[in-house]
């Protein structure tokens, strides 16, 4: 079997304290990121995974570097690996490779995951790691590092108010806010804020979409709706009015929500109706093309498309709804876009099973709002 | 008419589990009753503790034990994005490895569930770990990764947004795996050794928590699969329906109970069925004394003892009478469990609750740990280790 070294000079490099004579298998690596669906390929990855643990603490680097661009399900072959490694040599009083953890972090073109896990590795040899490295984690990246780095502003803000410091505190938490894209953190810093005479809009922080036509009664008796394409699917036609369920009439009409979360409530726009589709639009101008991620949240049957393409559904009812429930990949492009939100209701009857709501937000894959203008259609 | 379900001891015999050993879900067989003797009757956080160890994150799975180790699951950091597979020294409670995986399925769930809901399962050299976001991990008992798979990433469309929590369970060389769900749903045979799968059969589209039960038909191995609706027994190698049972309201989250040939199902009602090999399954009794909500019934010496919204029920397995029933409060999320011709009863609250069984029951010790315990039960090795909110405790009479 020819091997090949992988990321050779990355360890000749950044490796000065580890046995430079390790060499790691770039054969495996690959073999660990070909697994496919329905554990394909699992058992030739259990083989590498063993064989990369082997290499001992040298195998990091090249590991981490492998989950650049590693899909979900090989990243977590390569974590345990790593993990693996990491905890047996520590055990055994085996040195990390330190710096060249700490360059990985610090070159932000790195996967966040792998960041991430770098860096959890460096705080098992280094307990300060987290006072060195967060300070300038506010806007990183990796949800993750980025969410600790705003737990730690956000205990020098506590400090700051338990001190009875408000201007400092204040400060502390305005920065705070800058980084934070968890709906905990955001509450908790709103709330703050708020009490320090400081009014923050929540919608706008988040990227929610606030003004939406909204279209109703399609039929969902029997959830049949869900997969049936009405003619929203096809195109918006805001003067446009249909026969709905029943023989009722559809047509388009203009709702705007200051709900802090964006939360839009189709009963109350729409009337409370059972066994219907409803759809919601928006036309969304965006400054230039960017990666984004759409962000939905409702307890009813969902659709999400961009510029007519469907990237996301999710055909379940009444269990529950929260911020970023929903997530599809998408791409904005510059200038106008058409967003489109089908949102079913079911027949239940239980008291519990009555509501029928959505909110969208729009954001970047850390979850943090991207600039984006709302166009008025007529 | 010949009864064909036989008794766990068969299976028992298939596992190279040890006979002291508590290897999934409610213990040898799914029958949440131990062989085990002088387990502490009193307890707290200090009394009877042979150690407790620091958990990483949250999980109502239970612990399992096999081979002198105990192995746990737990969720940890923002929506339990972060899944925790744990292995500890029975003896002492030292960490002897812990594997993580980044969640690949969706987290929504329930505020009292968890990511970690599913309980894992071991044959005594490997362990079995599922997740809620559909993560399913198979190690080594030296937490060497065998195989893994992102079952949300196999199938997108499986979901249940109160949270997964049915638990997999082995038979011979195929883990079973319950995905009921409000999306895809489905029953899945996995080999054991590859993580590929051997088959997967369709099931009710609704949201599910039961964990199968394994069990003899026909000369075969048959897992019993329930939901609201039915009970459905499948060869463990093919996924060939060996039979089936319709039923209206049915348990959707306690499993069903075996007792020589009868299958308690839990539900409102619940039913006593007879399977036999020449008919369709027989109904023997049905029963509303059997409220079973989240704790799954147990068998124990010819009487099933079910916790009701506030204490157990206590019927003939044979008849479906009821004999006796008793108050004890309410919050029960764990299952109970026997050992020693006692009830362990782990309530909400922290407090276990331990009942001597007999003509009456007498309520021996209520036992707080004061803290969240929603975890059933394990006991193996003279002791009984409890999962509470942070902690995994061993608790057991000092030597």
């Amino acid at each position: 079997m020819r091997r090949l070294i992988y990321g050779q000079g990355i360890v000749l490099l950044l490796l000065p304290a580890v046995s430079l004579s390790t060499q790691v298998s770039a054969e495996a690596l690959a073999q660990l990121k070909a697994v496919g669906r329905e554990g394909a390929g699992n058992e030739t990855a259990a083989r590498a995974w063993k064989e990369v643990v082997q290499q001992g603490p040298a195998a990091l680097p090249p590991i981490l570097q492998a989950m650049n661009d590693a899909d979900a399900v090989a990243a977590n072959w390569l974590r345990t690996a790593g993990d693996a490694i990491v905890e047996r040599a520590l055990t055994v009083g085996r040195p990390l490779p330190s710096e060249a953890l700490k360059q990985f972090i610090r070159q932000t073109q790195n996967s966040g995951a792998a960041r991430r896990l770098a860096y959890e590795w460096l705080c098992r040899v280094d307990p300060k790691t987290p006072d060195r490295l967060l300070p300038d984690m506010l806007q990183d990246s990796s949800p993750e590092l980025r969410r600790d780095a705003v737990a730690a502003v956000l205990k020098q803000a506590r400090s700051q108010l338990d001190k009875g410091n408000k201007d400092a505190a204040r400060a502390a938490y305005r920065r705070a806010l800058t980084g934070a894209c968890d709906k905990d953190q955001v509450d908790l810093i709103v709330k703050q804020l708020d009490k320090l005479g400081v009014h923050i809009d929540v919608a706008a922080h988040f990227g929610f979409v606030r003004q939406w036509l909204l279209i109703a009664p399609f039929d969902n008796h029997n959830d049949v709706g869900f997969n049936i394409a009405y003619p929203p699917e096809k195109s918006v036609d805001p003067k446009a009015v249909y026969k709905g369920k029943d023989g009722k009439e559809a047509r388009w009409i203009a709702v705007a929500t200051d709900d802090p979360y964006g939360v839009v409530n189709l009963n109350k726009e729409l009337g409370k109706q059972k066994g219907v589709v409803a759809y919601a639009y928006a036309a969304i101008e965006s400054p230039k093309e960017r990666p984004i991620q759409i962000r939905a949240g409702s307890m009813n049957g969902i659709k999400i498309f961009l510029n007519r393409q469907e990237l996301y559904h999710r055909d379940e009812y009444h269990h529950g709804m929260e911020v970023d429930q929903h997530i599809a990949h998408a791409t904005l492009k510059a200038g106008r876009n058409e967003l489109l939100i089908k949102v079913c209701q079911n027949e239940q009857s239980e008291e519990w099973a009555q509501e029928w709501k959505f909110q969208v937000r729009l954001c970047d894959a850390v979850g943090a709002a991207v600039p984006f203008t709302q166009v008025n259609v007529p | 008419m010949k009864p064909l379900i036989i008794s766990s001891t068969l299976f028992l015999l298939a596992c190279s589990t040890n006979a002291g050993d508590w290897p999934q879900f409610r213990g040898p067989g799914g029958r949440a009753v131990s062989e085990e003797k002088g387990l502490p009757v009193k307890w707290s956080v200090t009394e009877n503790v042979r150690w407790r160890a620091e958990l990483p994150g949250r999980g109502v799975s239970s612990p399992v034990v096999a081979d002198g180790r105990i192995y746990v699951t737990a969720a940890s950091m923002y929506r339990e994005r972060r899944l925790h597979v744990l292995c500890f020294d029975a003896a002492n409670g030292e960490k002897m490895w812990e594997r993580q995986l980044a969640a690949t399925g969706n987290t929504m769930r329930h505020p009292k569930t968890s990511m970690a809901a599913p309980t894992p399962v071991t044959d005594g050299r490997h362990i079995y770990a599922l997740f809620a976001t559909g993560d399913l991990a198979a190690f080594n008992r030296d937490g060497d990764l065998l195989w893994y798979r992102a079952l949300q990433r196999d199938y997108p469309d499986i979901t249940n947004q109160v949270g997964m929590a049915a638990s997999p369970v082995l038979a011979g060389e195929t883990l079973l795996l319950p995905l009921e769900n409000a999306g895809d749903s489905f029953a899945l045979g996995v080999d054991v050794k590859t993580g590929r799968n051997r088959w997967k059969a369709p099931r009710r589209r609704d949201i599910n928590w039961v964990t199968p039960l394994v069990t003899r038909f026909r000369g075969k191995t048959a897992a019993l699969f329930q939901t609201a609706g039915d009970i459905t027994a499948y060869d463990a190698d093919t996924g060939e329906i060996l039979w089936s049972h319709k039923g209206n309201n049915l348990g959707s989250v306690p499993s069903p109970a075996l007792i020589d040939d009868l299958v308690i199902v839990p539900g409102t009602p619940s039913v006593a069925l007879r399977v036999s090999a020449d008919s369709k399954p027989q109904v023997v009794w049905k029963s509303r004394k059997l409220k079973a909500a989240y704790a799954s019934p147990v068998v124990y010496q010819g009487r099933i003892y079910a916790l009701t919204d506030i204490g157990i029920a206590c019927l003939d397995a044979a008849t479906g009478q009821e004999i006796w029933r008793e108050r004890l409060g309410h919050g029960f999320s764990a299952s109970p469990v026997i050992a020693d011709g006692k009830l362990y009863i782990a309530k909400e609250e922290g407090d276990t609750s331990v009942v001597e069984l007999g003509d009456k029951p007498k309520i021996l010790a209520n036992n707080d740990l004061k803290e969240t315990l929603l975890a059933t039960p394990a006991i193996a090795n003279g002791a009984i280790y409890l999962r509470t909110e942070k902690h995994l405790y061993c608790i057991a009479v000092k030597r």
